[in-house]
């Protein structure tokens, strides 16, 4: 049930390095693009060969430069969903299930088959080509021919990208529900953060090729460890800090001193929010509360989406220009509904235990 | 009208084309994975015989498969003789058709989408596998017009054919040859009637390629 890997590879200039671990729960690779996350399940599966290193799935060693082991692909017994699925346009769908199990007696094989199809929720279209399905019905045949083979471990290329929106969440249903039923190893690779919070327990942040943060995803998300991986974790909100002697923070870039929630220890390079975090209200409403981290702010731009508005916010003035703002507030559209109207300055609150420090 | 040579200009058109056939799909399928400056060298070598005039093909022929050219010494050992027999219409036919094969196929494996063959081997697939079960069927449209154009070379061939195999009427006389030796003898009608004969073949061919093409798209947009 384990996966084991630590390799290199060089390409021209860029570098890969990366080690992880993972056993039963489902692992999310996330990066940005060009990060490295499909060159490290390539790797994997053996579509590539690392410079050196060692890859071990379930005690069996598929490559290890230092004794001269690098089994094919078709002997790892990998699954692999492409990012485009890659299915045989020549071959139906069941075709394309059974294109790994010829080895079965005939029965067999179509009981296989079957099961899989049964599995898709996709029993009807087992004599269709490729070309009539629709992008979410290829997904799910892709992922059934690569479940079929029974593999040790399941590697999953961006399986979402490819697909409409409104698509998305019933197949990320499907294949949540399929993976709580396999056994193996799971790396799920993707840039979409929701994507891998949901699906994933355990997760390895790439960066430029490098293993930026690996653990449980609350505790990446909740305290990232550089300022690199709060980038890469969706965090809006950044300045450059420096502690004072009574243990509050200034944010140079904010022109603010916080309080924080985090123990005054070490020298913070950076302090950082999310923008959901960031508390916009009324001045008279909040005039009432003890000021925590309570700031006069001023509407520089606004953004908005169906169900939430994004809020450029300028500190201790009114914004020189809507591209002059100090942190963005994520709020909601009723919560918003309340203070829209109301002179400006607003009030944006940083509340301590939402800040968090990260080092340079 | 002699009718012997078009039965021998049927029979070595086909001969040469199952050879080209087999020869130059494995060496498109082999060549199709590499992309280095080296192949490219050796792409050079094996599509000589498309630029260079036939009689010069023939000459290289002669010199490889003559009494004491390296291959020609080889077979007389094994008592066989090429030169001058029906074997050499075949391959001089086959040399000349060999680079619209290997282009065709060539490039027909090249279009063929890289990811199918990695899920291929990911679902098990050896090489050979690969191979025969993804990389042929769906390269499968180029190679099928390549083996046409391939075949209406072969049977058009003659400067090689010429060098190579002569004009022995009833062995080696294909019909471009016996066309070429009635005109020199005066002999208008039975020309004619050869020339009949060859637009008859290659209309048909050009009228397979068309239907072949329309299918072709048709495949493709089904999807394949």
């Amino acid at each position: 049930m384990a996966l084991e890997l630590e390799i290199e590879k060089r390409h021209g200039g860029f570098a890969l390095e990366v080690a992880f671990r993972t056993d039963g729960a489902p692992l999310g690779l996330l990066g940005a693009s060009g990060a490295g996350k499909t060159r490290t399940l390539r790797a994997i599966a053996g579509l590539e060969t690392p410079d050196r290193g060692r890859i071990v799935l379930d005690g069996r060693v598929l490559f290890d430069s230092a004794a001269g082991i690098n089994l094919p692909t078709r002997a790892r017994r990998i699954g692999l969903l492409f990012q485009h699925y890659a299915l045989f346009p020549h071959l139906t769908a069941g075709e394309n299930i059974a294109f790994g199990l010829r080895h079965l007696p005939p029965r067999e094989r179509e009981r296989r088959v079957a099961e899989q199809l049964a599995a898709a929720r996709l029993s009807d279209f087992a004599p269709r080509y490729p070309a009539s399905l629709s992008g979410g019905e290829q997904q799910r045949v892709a992922l059934a021919r690569a479940m079929a083979i029974e593999p040790a471990a399941l590697l999953l290329d961006e399986p979402f990208s490819a697909l409409d929106s409104h698509l998305r969440s019933a197949l990320e249903r499907d294949l949540r529900e399929r993976l709580g039923n396999f056994r193996g190893a799971t790396v799920f690779v993707s840039h979409n953060l929701e994507e891998v919070y949901r699906v994933c327990e355990e997760l390895v942040v790439l960066s430029r090729g490098k293993v930026a943060a690996r653990g449980p995803k609350e505790e990446i998300f909740r305290h990232p460890p550089t300022l690199e991986v709060a980038r890469l974790t969706a965090c809006k909100n950044f300045s450059r800090a420096r502690r004072l002697p009574d243990g509050r923070v200034e944010a140079l870039d904010w022109s603010c001193t916080l309080r924080t929630a985090d123990g005054p220890t070490g020298t913070p390079g950076h302090i950082a929010i999310r923008a959901h975090h960031v508390r916009v209200s009324a001045a008279h409403a909040a005039a009432a509360r003890p000021a925590g981290n309570s700031f006069p702010c001023w509407l520089a731009a606004m953004t908005e989406t169906p169900f939430r508005v994004t809020l450029d916010l300028h500190l201790g003035g009114p914004a020189p220009g809507a591209r002059d703002f100090h942190v963005q507030a994520e709020v909601f559209k009723q919560e918003w509904e309340k203070f829209r109207d109301a002179p400006q300055p607003w009030l944006a609150e940083l509340p301590p235990e939402r800040l968090f420090l990260l080092p340079d | 009208m002699d009718s012997a040579p078009i039965w021998i200009s049927v029979k070595t058109s086909l001969a040469a084309t199952l050879i080209t056939l087999v020869f130059g799909v494995a060496a498109a399928a082999w060549r199709a994975g590499r992309r280095s400056r080296a192949w490219e060298l050796l792409d050079g070598v094996l599509l000589l015989p498309l630029v260079l005039p036939p009689t010069v093909v023939g000459f290289f022929l002669l010199v490889l498969f003559g009494r004491n050219g390296p291959l020609g010494k080889l077979l007389l050992r094994l008592g066989a003789v090429v030169v001058f027999s029906w074997p050499a219409t075949v391959i001089a036919a086959a040399t000349v058709a060999f680079p619209l094969m290997y282009l065709a196929a060539r490039g027909a494996f090249e279009q063929v989408d890289r990811s199918l063959l990695e899920a291929a081997r990911t679902l098990g697939a050896s090489e050979r596998e690969v191979l025969l079960r993804v990389a042929v069927p769906l390269a499968w449209p180029g190679i099928a017009a390549g083996t046409l154009l391939a075949f209406a070379r072969a049977l058009g061939e003659f400067g090689a054919t010429l060098m190579l195999a002569g004009n022995i009427p009833g062995r080696t006389q294909t019909i471009p040859v016996a066309i070429y030796f009635a005109i020199e003898s005066g002999d208008t009608r039975a020309a004619l009637g050869w020339v009949g004969v060859v637009l008859a073949i290659s209309f048909s061919v050009l009228g397979a390629l068309g239907f072949w093409m329309r299918y072709q798209r048709r495949f493709l947009t089904r999807g394949g």
